[in-house]
């Protein structure tokens, strides 16, 4: 077939990239080389419209063993243990195919971990669904649940935390962000880069067939009504065969006969190549007669676009091949040597004696194109002047209820009971709470995780969005006991060809970098998701992120539950009751506009490294982090967790009731301590200029506000549990 | 020769993924549906030119494997 | 006391379950599935997890393992054999148990905290037991255990009925059944009673900073019994 720019079209490819791609191989290309580069330039694996931006981020801390640019993320946890995590996007396969959308995300982002020669410990997820009123919303949401889970419980690997939300702006473009932490000797991490001449290159896991042909073209185009076309282009995946291949690669990774591997994710054989051969400065070359096909005459343009899951490319030493088939044979998976390291710094692929491709590495890799696409600031919008006389008519009771039964505040527990959170016998916290917790296997040491993202702050004000979703991240990591590390961030965006979501990219880029400087808590790993729009409509702007800390010592993490009767309650952080963009004015109000909540930096880093003070010296007994549906909210859930009550003093700061309790104010958290700790804590707090009001005590089971009894725990237990059972069960 | 085989659950067997299915197509306007109860095809290519041996072949399979006799019968087509 | 935990291709809970035996004082192999026998041993082990994938059935494949001959000869001379969730499901399609393990009633996956009542019984697993209503943990798909009317009979005739799902003061009752087994039965004995299939998982309930340590009278009590 005659290559043209319409065909190049076609591939996804724009017309001056279809020019520059002529002008840099100084001919047309053919087919197949067209596919390679539509494959290698497309925005999921070249970041062509994110690059430029990606490079301000903040990326280097003294615990940072490997920043972006690997397969994922490497930090040092002490006694050479390091955690391996990233955080990737699977939106566009998702919303075609829920569960094998999902489930295949799952399997990609595990394989990226232990290609770095981890061995995964704990899984989470970020999943964002159209209005619970739209027609495709259950179904989305009950197949990609089925999805996470049926990957991850068949692997073995416990799902310790996540995030679900639901907003109309996802209606036709569902996110589904999964990350994994993996655990790996600091002196035996495995990197792409390839390395040395002339050395074997070897295809290891499933045989190559027709799958997902195309699927990163997909990641990159905008859905229409040809919505149904697309479902071939989904992988469909085999957890099975990825336990054996996870058991397998890890096996050979106890010997020395690696020089460099990666697995073959996005783009398949064609990215895995390329990457490795780029970061090695050198060429590769491939024989594809020799790629195991599940499929009968599978031609070279479908061996390397072929996006058939659990795969591996390794350049092994010389001498190694037969030690290296052993262990794969074991486990019964494919073995194959397919090809040669080079000096070419070519890509040069053969098909029954001929070579049907060659292009210089250089051209697809760093040649790729790099957009400074234009973008629009977002301007600070006004703050709204609520009128109070509303508020008169508004019962707590009521507001409360209905607040812990919203759908972005309600517990999620009919979707976490689905996945297996204690496989591996390590999880100290389960989902439901701040952070999931699990034990560094054999050792004191456990790693705290969690996974936030805040669209709504960031539609509203995209600069202050960004900082924002990195402090509750540090909050949420701090709440448990742990002192955050870094963070691992999936930015899930719009159109970047229109300049309103390029500035929330640009924007929401600069305040997480932002926050992460000031905190240090650097990025060490991520993924770029643009084209989230349907028919013109957009999603919000949704960075995602997932923040690791280190627990010293697992005995002594803090959990939310509230504990003991009398004990004190304590709002640390001053509250202002800013109400714009909250929970309460959203839905209680019908009030959308107004900036999202003023994030002071200062007072962030230096309220959460006082009460990691606090929990060093023991006089916490619980606490959470406040965040969506203010104190009241806050408090609720702790009291829920712990099957008890609290009593709430008429509150001393001059605001309106309904402002001080539900108001999302930052950089707050709520804590109990014991009565007889109440000076040496407010020395504490005092002595580190925090400021913080005494709210309350806890109770056995009432809820009393400014001496009414106004409910019962389980009214609150009630409220919040009922609304997704009830939602996709009835 | 390719022999096809239906493995089916027992009467009485309770079977929960047959009744999701029932309750979906209900809710999808198919009221008429009274019961479905869910089954398994197999497809099996076997190296055996004569088809009364190809099928007691698959017979002694389908008793050792591919059917759990205590909770489903199997026929082949 | 020596016990060997076979690992399948596919099994996940297999260090778990070598964790919990080690630290009751078991001196524990792992057995690949592939080997041509299994060591000596005092008990044999089938962990959890999705052998070959839960493919066709679940545990069927691995039942035809080569292994598992080994494993129904020890149990045919009275060895001990427990097997754990997925390890439960083989013991049934190897037919060392009867009945069958079908999907759970509400078609979900189900992970959480249940109480469970052991059967006392002469067994060397639940003899003289010094706590019998236990926090157990289930992770699982298909753990809906099925068997005929006089299948039933004859299990209760034998007492061959091992744990029941219960609530927390072991009252057996539909309200605390988690996936539609019959009557509450979450594990059985043979009728020699030296072979145990459950779902639950004791080896998730060992450290109380984790979870509830209630599995520990399940492992200090087969030690004791064993030595």
């Amino acid at each position: 077939m005659e290559v043209n720019e319409q065909i190049a079209i076609d591939h996804g490819l724009k017309k001056e990239e279809f020019s520059k791609i002529c002008d840099l191989l100084k001919r047309i290309p053919n087919l197949t080389e067209l596919g390679i580069f539509s494959a290698m330039w497309n925005e999921h694996c070249s970041y062509k419209s994110s690059r430029l931006h990606l490079k301000k981020l903040n990326t280097k801390g003294k615990k940072v063993i490997q920043g972006p640019g690997e397969n994922a993320g490497v930090v040092d946890i002490e006694d050479d243990d390091a955690i391996v995590f990233k955080i990737e996007s699977h939106n566009h396969p998702s919303f075609i195919e829920p569960y094998q959308g999902a489930a295949t995300g799952v399997g990609g982002i595990m394989r990226d971990v232990f290609t770095m020669g981890a061995r995964p410990i704990a899984n989470l997820n970020s999943i964002h669904f159209g209005s619970p009123q739209h027609p495709k919303t259950k179904n989305l949401l009950r197949g990609v649940v089925k999805g996470i889970g049926g990957y991850g419980n068949c692997m073995g690997i416990p799902t310790v935390g996540g995030q679900t939300n639901f907003d109309e702006s996802y209606n036709g473009n569902i996110l589904v962000n999964a990350m994994t932490l993996g655990l790996v000797n600091k002196n035996k991490i495995f990197y792409s880069k390839a390395a040395g001449i002339n050395k074997p290159v070897i295809y290891v896991g499933s045989k190559t067939g027709r799958d997902g042909i195309h699927g990163a073209s997909m990641a990159s185009t905008i859905f229409d009504d040809k919505i149904e076309e697309k479902k071939p282009t989904v992988q469909v995946g085999d957890p099975f065969t990825e336990k054996l291949l996870l058991e397998a690669c890890l096996e050979l990774m106890a010997g020395k006969s690696i020089i460099s591997i990666q697995d073959m994710g996005a783009a398949g054989l064609t990215s895995s190549s390329i990457e490795m051969a780029s970061k090695g400065n050198l060429g590769i070359e491939l024989n594809l007669n020799k790629v195991p096909c599940r499929e009968e005459k599978m031609t070279p343009y479908e061996i390397m676009l072929s996006e058939s899951q659990e795969r591996m490319l390794i350049v092994l030493e010389n001498g190694k091949e037969a030690e290296a088939k052993k262990i794969f044979d074991k486990w019964n998976l494919d073995f194959a040597v397919i090809g040669k390291t080079t000096d070419t710094k070519k890509i040069e692929l053969f098909f029954d004696n001929n070579k049907v491709a060659e292009i210089p590495i250089n051209i697809l890799a760093e040649n790729a194109p790099v957009y400074d696409r234009k973008w629009k600031k977002t301007k600070l919008p006004q703050k709204i002047k609520f009128n109070k006389d509303n508020f008169k008519k508004l019962k707590i009771t009521e507001v409360l209820k209905k607040v812990l039964s919203l759908p972005n505040i309600s517990s999620k527990e009919w979707i976490w009971q689905q996945y297996d959170h204690t496989v591996m016998g390590d999880t100290i916290q389960k989902p439901g709470s701040d952070s999931g917790v699990v034990r560094v296997h054999g050792t004191n040491k456990a790693v705290a995780t969690s996974v936030d993202s805040s669209a709504i702050y960031c539609y509203a004000h995209p600069l202050t969005g960004g900082k924002q979703v990195v402090c509750e991240s540090w909050r949420n990591l701090i709440s448990c006991g742990s002192k955050p590390i870094a963070i691992t961030n999936c930015l899930n965006f719009g159109n970047p060809e229109k300049e309103k979501n390029m500035g929330e990219f640009v924007e929401c880029v600069e305040g997480i970098n932002e926050a992460s400087k000031f905190l240090d808590y650097p990025v060490v790993s991520g993924n770029v998701s643009f084209y989230n729009e349907t028919k013109d409509k957009g999603i919000k702007p949704t960075p995602t992120i997932g923040g690791v800390g280190l627990i010293k010592d697992y005995k002594k993490i803090i959990t939310m539950d509230l504990k003991n009767n009398e004990n004190l309650i304590l709002i640390v952080g001053k509250t202002e009751g800013h109400l714009d963009q909250s929970a309460f004015a959203i839905n209680v109000l019908n009030e959308k506009k107004g900036p999202p909540p003023v994030v002071n930096l200062f007072n962030e880093k230096n309220n959460g490294e006082t009460i990691l003070k606090l929990i060093k010296e023991g006089l916490i007994n619980s606490a959470h982090d406040v965040s969506l549906g203010g104190i009241i909210t806050a408090v609720s859930k702790m009291a829920i967790k712990g099957k008890k009550g609290f009593k709430l003093n008429k509150h001393k700061v001059l605001m309106n009731k309904f402002d001080y309790y539900f108001g999302e104010d930052q950089g707050r958290y709520v804590i109990e301590i014991e009565p007889n700790n109440h000076s040496e804590v407010q020395k504490i707090l005092k002595d580190n200029s925090v400021h913080y009001d005494e709210i309350g005590i806890v109770t056995e089971n009432e809820i009393i506000i400014d001496k009414e009894l106004i409910l019962h725990v389980d009214d609150l237990i009630k409220s919040n549990k009922n609304w997704l059972e009830d939602y996709m069960d009835k | 020769m390719k022999i096809k085989v239906i493995v089916t659950l027992k009467e009485g067997v309770l079977d929960p993924q047959g009744k999701a299915i029932q309750q979906t197509l209900n809710g999808m306007s198919f009221s008429e549906v009274k019961q479905v109860r869910q089954g398994k095809y197999f497809d099996i290519e076997v190296n055996i030119e004569d088809e009364k041996k190809a099928k007691a072949k698959v017979e002694e399979m389908c008793k050792k494997l591919l059917a759990n006799l205590v909770i489903e019968d199997y026929k082949i087509l | 006391m020596k016990s060997s935990v076979i690992i399948f291709p596919g099994s996940n809970c297999d260090r778990d379950m070598d964790v919990a035996l080690k630290k009751f004082g078991f001196k524990n192999q792992m057995v690949w599935h592939n080997d041509p026998e299994i060591p000596k041993s005092d008990l044999i082990v089938l962990p959890g997890g999705f052998a070959y994938g839960d493919y066709l059935r679940c545990g069927s494949i691995a039942a035809k393992s080569k292994i598992i001959k080994s494993v129904v000869d020890f149990a045919n001379s009275g060895g001990l054999v427990i097997g754990i969730c997925n390890g439960f499901q083989i013991l049934i399609e190897t037919g060392l148990l009867p009945g069958a393990l079908l999907t759970n009633k509400y078609l979900k996956f189900i992970c959480k905290n249940v109480f469970v009542k052991l059967n006392k019984n002469e067994s060397k697993y639940f003899k003289n037991i010094k706590k019998n209503v236990l926090e157990l943990h289930i992770a699982h798909n298909d753990g809906n255990y099925f068997c005929s009317k006089d299948e039933l009979k004859s299990l209760e005739d034998n007492n061959q009925i091992a744990v029941n799902y219960c609530g927390q003061n072991g009252e057996v009752t539909e309200k605390f059944n988690p996936n539609g087994s019959i009557n509450n039965i979450a594990g059985i004995f043979n009728k020699n009673k030296n072979i145990i299939g459950m779902m639950p998982h004791p080896e998730r309930m060992i450290d109380k900073y984790l979870s509830s340590n209630d599995g520990n009278f399940f492992f200090e009590n087969l030690i004791k019994n064993l030595k």
